[in-house]
């Protein structure tokens, strides 16, 4: 498999040969910002694309098809509609909260993507607590749309204020002990010994039934966490119009919407590496021939090609499903979701304890 | 027990007079009383108060009540009550014995400013506080200086007045509020994604449950009533497919009924037929819509377009056969505007060939999923002795166990000739109506599997005067419109233009139990409960 970390290292070694330390971390810095940031931009169009197109297959339409070839250029003209709107102010607003909330919100989400590791040594931000760091910024989020909703002098952003901030504490338990089943069974946080660890055989096999079962935990509680339908209740667009983001425009409108879709990809993203192998490709114990023909798909295709499975899963939930209640969506969370992930977090460290696990 | 000679009895100062139905004149003195005996006297038991048309007859002014009986094989009386003061007009509410008179007497009180004693809030209904004058009044003044239009916000729209009447018999003007003085109150409209239209709802909220629901109406309020008075029937028929849109075919039936009742117009057959599949296909298409609405208002949007997939066949008969796919302009006094499309038994077969199996799909898709049943089941309660008493008709009442449907009770056109099943829910909840809804679809499809080989050869309307006129009078006729039934009064005094049409539309009761179904439940279910009630806002706002 082919090692990025080759073109990494000859690009670092090329800056040091020509210029002081310091100098080189500091383009290199600005290079992956740069990176990081096209990357956020360009996948925030292409799962606007890919949620528009599969909802309307899903509806019996279309979708988006006269602005280029299969309506391929619709969300440029989207976003470019978008930066150049006016950004309204309000009376009553708390100004500076006002504009900070969409910052913090797409602030936290850009920092999850660049934990995500893409393929063998493309991977940004790599140490000892990785998932748990992933698991403490997406916290940071919350806090955003909490903002949001205080800060716009509105009744209705409050209320889906409220909700958010009551839904997403809620959903962070189980997601946090849905992966922590999965630690058990690593033994590691660290992103890239997660991903090493699945060499012969991804953790969902690796862990059977108490995987599985910590898998379904974890997808649920991830739809919950980016607000997405059934569980788009901060937004709930019957409800409340359009949730804690009703009062803005532009571009600090645009942020949410993007950092909505980047959420969803970070998810599938963070699935597709505990669950199913991040950019590992499929790989059975004892087909060496098989192996090796899977080693020839680079890693950065296996890691995209799960998320967007994943991802294909919550739009289809999303477009499929009614929304639920506030107190519908907090008894389901208390009174099942959490029991459910304890208890296999239980069942997990049995069967790692044990050896019960291939 | 003869009701005349009953009543006679209880109220001796009654004058009666014969009609279509028994109209009885009662001093306005006598009739709190009277009305007490009319809904609690067993022999009389009106336990339904199905219209309330407010009255000027220039000497004076009053209001005409249509009462039926449901446990006497659904008999209408019609009680006359006039006031002749015309400065400080007052008639005895009756909203504590009927609770559906409660925003029916505000309509009243907003148009002709007759003011009803002991009604707990005597708001306008329609128009805005600071309007002058009452606009139904016969010497009301349309001067537009007197009522510019408003650039700044409604006053004192917090504020309520009661008209109580003490033991001696003096009546108090008692001032108060809607909304007490902590309460968190959220606007939900009038613009608003679901409900629905311009409609605007007032709740306080205790957290996120409802503690109180106002409603306020009058957005889109275009003075239908007020318009008819000054054109000719013919012209007064287009008013009514702008309505309920969802029901353009039954309203419009219904009023070509009352006018052809009036002037004895025989209907040929053919065009009998006609009206009934196109009301059926009407209320396929209106109930199609419900569901849909229905499901994205829970934030199903899928299940919307599957909904309208369907709606769009029936949309293409109407477009074939009226030239129109919205306000169809099709039913004429006499029979019909245009004969049948050559496509339309095909199509139309085409579609009750295809709703069973698509029925079933809405059932998988939305219908059986778990989150739905969980939102729609429990939540907006509406007892059968509610529905009765707020005259809920039409799938929401049904979906209480009331049976009330107009066809079977009366029946017109050609309902007398195919069967079909009333269908009723014991449920009374937003799942039973919305069950009522998805039940009806199939007998809809019924009757027209019936009438869609049968349909007699003949002429499509009767011959009819170039100049409708009607002879003095008053008649009322009722029918079942997709949301219940729709009534229409119509008072002549024998020249070309209608001295007064009074439309009673079931979407106009149905707000009136958003209150007491919405209370204790969450903002979210407020939606759900509106859609399940599924009232469309231009038959509210006539």
């Amino acid at each position: 498999m082919f090692d990025f970390s080759i073109i990494t290292n000859w690009f670092n070694n090329l800056l040091i040969g020509c210029m002081p330390e310091w100098a080189a971390v500091l383009i290199e810095c600005v290079v992956i910002g740069v990176l990081v940031l096209l990357t956020y931009t360009v996948l925030a169009l292409f799962y606007i694309l890919y949620e528009r197109k599969l909802c309307a297959w899903f509806q019996c339409r279309l979708g988006p098809m006269r602005v280029g070839p299969w309506g391929l250029l619709q969300v440029f003209a989207d976003m470019f509609k978008i930066l150049i709107k006016e950004l309204i102010s309000l009376k009553g607003t708390d100004k500076f909260l006002f504009k900070l909330a969409p910052y913090i919100i797409i602030t936290s989400s850009v920092v999850m993507l660049a934990c995500l590791p893409w393929g063998r040594g493309l991977q940004i931000i790599d140490y000892n607590i990785g998932i748990f760091f992933v698991l403490a910024v997406s916290s940071v989020g919350v806090l955003g749309i909490l903002l949001a909703g205080w800060s716009s002098n509105n009744k209705y952003t409050l209320i889906g204020a409220m909700r958010s901030g009551a839904q997403m504490i809620s959903y962070e338990l189980s997601l946090g002990l849905a992966l922590m089943s999965i630690i058990v069974l690593a033994g590691t946080m660290n992103i890239n010994d997660l991903v090493w660890a699945q060499d012969k055989c991804w953790f969902i096999f690796q862990g059977h039934i108490p995987a599985i079962i910590a898998f379904i935990i974890y997808v649920i509680a991830a739809t919950a966490e980016t607000n997405r339908g059934p569980f788009d209740l901060p937004e709930a667009e019957h409800e409340l119009t359009a949730g804690y983001h009703t009062e803005y425009s532009g571009i600090h409108f645009g942020f949410f919407y993007l950092a909505e879709y980047l959420n969803l990809f970070i998810v599938s993203g963070i699935a597709s590496l505990m669950f199913l192998g991040g950019w590992m490709p499929l790989h059975i114990p004892g087909w060496d021939g098989f192996n090796a023909v899977m080693n020839w798909i680079p890693g950065i295709v296996w890691f995209l090609a799960k998320a967007f499975f994943i991802s294909y899963v919550i739009i289809w939930f999303k477009w499929t499903f009614p929304r639920v209640r506030i107190d519908q969506l907090l008894a389901f969370e208390w009174k099942y979701m959490m029991p459910f992930a304890l208890a296999n977090l239980v069942l997990m460290a049995v069967c790692v304890a044990f050896g019960l696990t291939f | 027990m003869n009701v005349k000679e009953t009543i006679s009895r209880i109220c001796p100062s009654v004058s009666f007079e014969e009609g279509e139905c028994l109209l009885v004149v009662v001093p306005e003195t006598d009739w709190y009383p009277l009305a007490k005996q009319l809904k609690e006297n067993p022999d009389l038991d009106f336990d339904v108060l199905s219209a309330v048309v407010g009255m000027d007859w220039k000497d004076s002014l009053g209001v005409v009540y249509y009462l039926t009986s449901t446990s006497h094989n659904w008999e209408m009386i019609s009680v006359k009550v006039a006031v002749t003061d015309r400065e400080n007009p007052m008639i005895h509410s009756v909203s504590d014995l009927w609770k559906v008179a409660n925003f029916q007497e505000r309509e009243v009180f907003d148009f002709y400013g007759i003011k009803f004693i002991n009604h707990p809030d005597m708001r306008r209904m329609f128009l805005r506080n600071d309007w002058k004058g009452f606009p139904l009044r016969k010497d009301y003044d349309a001067n537009p200086a007197l009522n510019p239009i408003p650039v700044d916000d409604e006053k004192h729209e917090d504020e309520t007045v009661k008209y109580v009447e003490d033991a001696d018999g003096n009546v108090k003007e008692v001032r108060g509020k809607v909304f007490e003085e902590n309460d968190y109150v959220v606007n939900i409209g009038p613009q608003h994604p679901s409900t629905h239209g311009v409609m605007r709802f007032r709740a306080s909220l205790d957290g996120e449950v409802i503690k109180k629901v106002d409603v306020v109406s009058g957005y889109i309020h275009r003075g239908i009533e007020k318009l008819c008075e000054s054109l000719g029937y013919p012209q007064i028929l287009h008013f009514t497919d702008r309505m309920d849109y969802m029901s353009a075919h039954q309203n419009r039936h219904c009023l070509c009924m009352c006018i052809e009742k009036a002037m004895g117009i025989v209907v040929p057959e053919r065009a009998q037929v006609i009206r009934t599949m196109m009301d059926e296909l009407m209320r396929i298409s209106s109930h199609l819509l419900s569901f849909g609405c229905t499901a994205m208002d829970l934030g199903a949007t899928t299940a919307f377009f599957y909904g309208f997939r369907e709606r769009e066949m029936v949309l293409d008969i109407f477009e074939k056969t009226c030239g129109a796919r919205m306000s169809m302009n099709y039913n004429v006094i006499g029979g019909v505007m245009a004969d049948l499309h050559p496509d339309f038994v095909k199509d139309v077969k085409a579609l009750i060939e295809i709703m069973p199996e698509r029925l079933k799909e809405y059932h998988t898709v939305f219908t059986g999923n778990i989150i739905a049943q969980n939102r729609l089941k429990g939540v907006g309660m509406l007892s059968k002795e509610d529905a009765i008493n707020y005259d809920i008709t039409g799938p929401s009442g049904r979906g209480s166990n009331w049976s009330n449907d107009c066809r079977k009770k009366h029946p017109y056109a050609a309902y007398d000739r195919v069967e079909f099943d009333e269908v009723l829910e014991t449920g009374c909840d937003s799942f039973a109506r919305y069950m009522v809804r998805m039940r009806e679809i199939e007998q809809s499809c019924r009757i027209l599997a019936q009438l869609v080989d049968n349909i007699p050869e003949g002429d499509i309307r009767a011959q009819v005067p170039k100049v409708v006129k009607l002879p003095a009078g008053h008649w009322y006729a009722q029918v079942e419109a997709s949301r219940g039934t729709f009534g229409v009064y119509i008072e002549s005094d024998g020249s070309k233009n209608p001295y007064r049409v009074h439309f009673q539309s079931p979407c106009f009761n149905l707000i009136g139990v958003m209150d007491l179904t919405c209370t204790g439940h969450m903002i979210a279910d407020l939606i759900t409960i509106g859609a399940a009630l599924d009232f469309v806002i231009p038959d509210i706002d006539r």
